[in-house]
């Protein structure tokens, strides 16, 4: 194997790189609302929102089947209306690796959120500044340690996305064969040589995630230790 | 001048607080937990009481509809939080800047040499001491050039020596400001040495207490009538 296609990692990375940037859009302000916000039936929404983590990805896959398929609810619509197919598709991918990883974001930023110190916020009403610039300038830097632990895990998460993956997207090489389900098939064919360059690739991304991480946290626990 | 005339339930008491503040020190002096600091967050527009009316000058604040009182941003309320709330992730600059308003005419570096933090301004708040964290909140809250301070425990958390020049320095700024300070303390020394007024709060009930000289109250005539027998 001299020149290895490296088609997998480029999608794996493109589908991480989309599902987060969603993720972590939806995920604190999801996050950011519900934690200030008291209604009837929060904790079973909360819930709802945290399933996939205690799931197995195959019964996530088939809820997005019966949702997304040609004959779901939002797949039918979306192909009558958008032309889009969602199923074998690589956006099929990013709504698995979305769906997977919105938990961990939703955790980490409501964390976050309920962490900081509501009287910096209301110091902050009381000089003056809008919502918007409340948040802008006291929530969310304050939040941002959380908040990016929350991106790191989801991309991680996204990068390492299978169950669901090969439920929604399948295995069309060149096409929706990310990194594990190439690994999968790979080895399912028994090119085990293939199946360990892409293991030890995804293992590097891991490491290197986790360990910047690791480092990261704790730089600004750092820079915030003694704020009180 | 200040009007407060509010109620609120909380959950050991009904909250009643009657009282008005002029361009003076009033003080709302009593144990932890008698509903001292609900009576600022409700001045400032932090939390709503059920019913009453509060009123600054001409601007209603709240006239029993909690939806529809006027938001914290729009009453111009200095507030100094009882451990400072400094924003942890900005420099002491930054800190008094959030809050000052465009165009001001404020001679800030006299502020800041007046309460000699003027050397602070690259510090970060936990690289600051008690008493410096306690200035700053000062002058941040005051940057913003309130019709009213309020003040949660300001002193609680300094030595008794940096304590007292704090309160000097607390006279020394109502002289030059002369808006009406409303100052909570459980410390009946603080109370006596700072306030005009002394208020004081009891399960939910606010009375006034006569403090050094009579002349220095200026109660609303409503309460003098309440507590000396009710009225008609």
């Amino acid at each position: 194997m001299n020149h290895p296609d490296l088609t997998p990692l480029l999608l794996s990375l493109k589908v991480a790189a989309v599902s987060t940037s969603i993720v972590f859009v939806a995920g604190l302000l999801i996050a950011r609302f519900l934690t200030r916000k008291h209604f009837w039936g929060k904790h079973v929404l909360e819930s709802f929102l945290l399933l996939p983590l205690v799931l197995p990805p195959t019964v996530v896959g088939f809820g997005l089947l019966l949702l997304f398929g040609k004959n779901g609810m939002l797949g039918k619509w979306l192909a009558e209306w958008f032309g889009v197919q969602v199923v074998f598709s690589l956006t099929g991918a990013v709504i698995a690796s979305v769906v997977v990883s919105f938990p961990l974001m939703y955790q980490s930023a409501a964390a976050a959120f309920s962490g900081i110190d509501r009287r910096y916020e209301d110091a902050a009403r009381t000089m003056g500044a809008s919502e918007w610039r409340v948040f802008w300038t006291i929530s969310f830097p304050l939040a941002w340690p959380g908040l990016l632990a929350g991106f790191v895990l989801s991309f991680a998460r996204g990068l390492g996305e299978f169950g669901a993956t090969l439920m929604l997207a399948g295995y069309i090489p060149g096409k929706t064969d990310t990194i594990p389900v190439a690994i999968y098939f790979a080895v399912e064919a028994g090119q085990m040589d293939k199946a360990l360059f892409w293991v030890i690739v995804i293992v590097s991304l891991g490491m290197g995630t986790t360990m910047w991480l690791n480092w990261w946290s704790r730089r600004s626990v750092r820079r915030f230790a003694n704020t009180k | 001048m200040l009007y407060v005339d509010i109620q609120k339930r909380l959950p050991d008491y009904v909250l009643h607080a009657r009282f008005t503040a002029k361009d003076e020190i009033v003080v709302l002096f009593g144990p932890s937990g008698s509903g001292k600091t609900t009576i600022l967050n409700c001045v400032a527009g932090l939390t709503h009481p059920d019913a009453g009316l509060i009123r600054l000058s001409d601007t209603v604040f709240f006239d029993g509809h909690p939806k529809k009182a006027l938001p914290p941003q729009r009453r111009n309320v200095g507030y100094l939080f009882q451990d400072y709330a400094l924003f942890p992730h900005m420099t002491v600059e930054q800190n008094i800047r959030y809050g000052m308003k465009k165009g001001t005419n404020l001679r800030l570096d006299e502020l800041l040499a007046s309460v000699g933090i003027d050397r602070l301004l690259d510090k970060y708040p936990h690289q600051l001491s008690g008493g410096q964290k306690q200035r700053v909140a000062l002058v941040r809250a005051l940057a913003t050039e309130p019709d009213i301070l309020l003040l949660d425990e300001p002193l609680s958390a300094l030595d008794a020596d940096t304590r007292r020049q704090c309160q000097d320095e607390l006279l020394r700024l109502h002289e030059m400001w002369r808006i009406p300070f409303l100052l909570v303390t459980h410390d009946r020394e603080e109370a006596e040495r700072l306030g005009d007024v002394i208020l004081v709060t009891e399960n939910g009930q606010v009375h006034p207490q006569h403090p050094q000289s009579e002349n220095r109250t200026s109660l609303h005539a409503g309460i003098e009538r309440e507590s000396s027998g009710g009225r008609s």
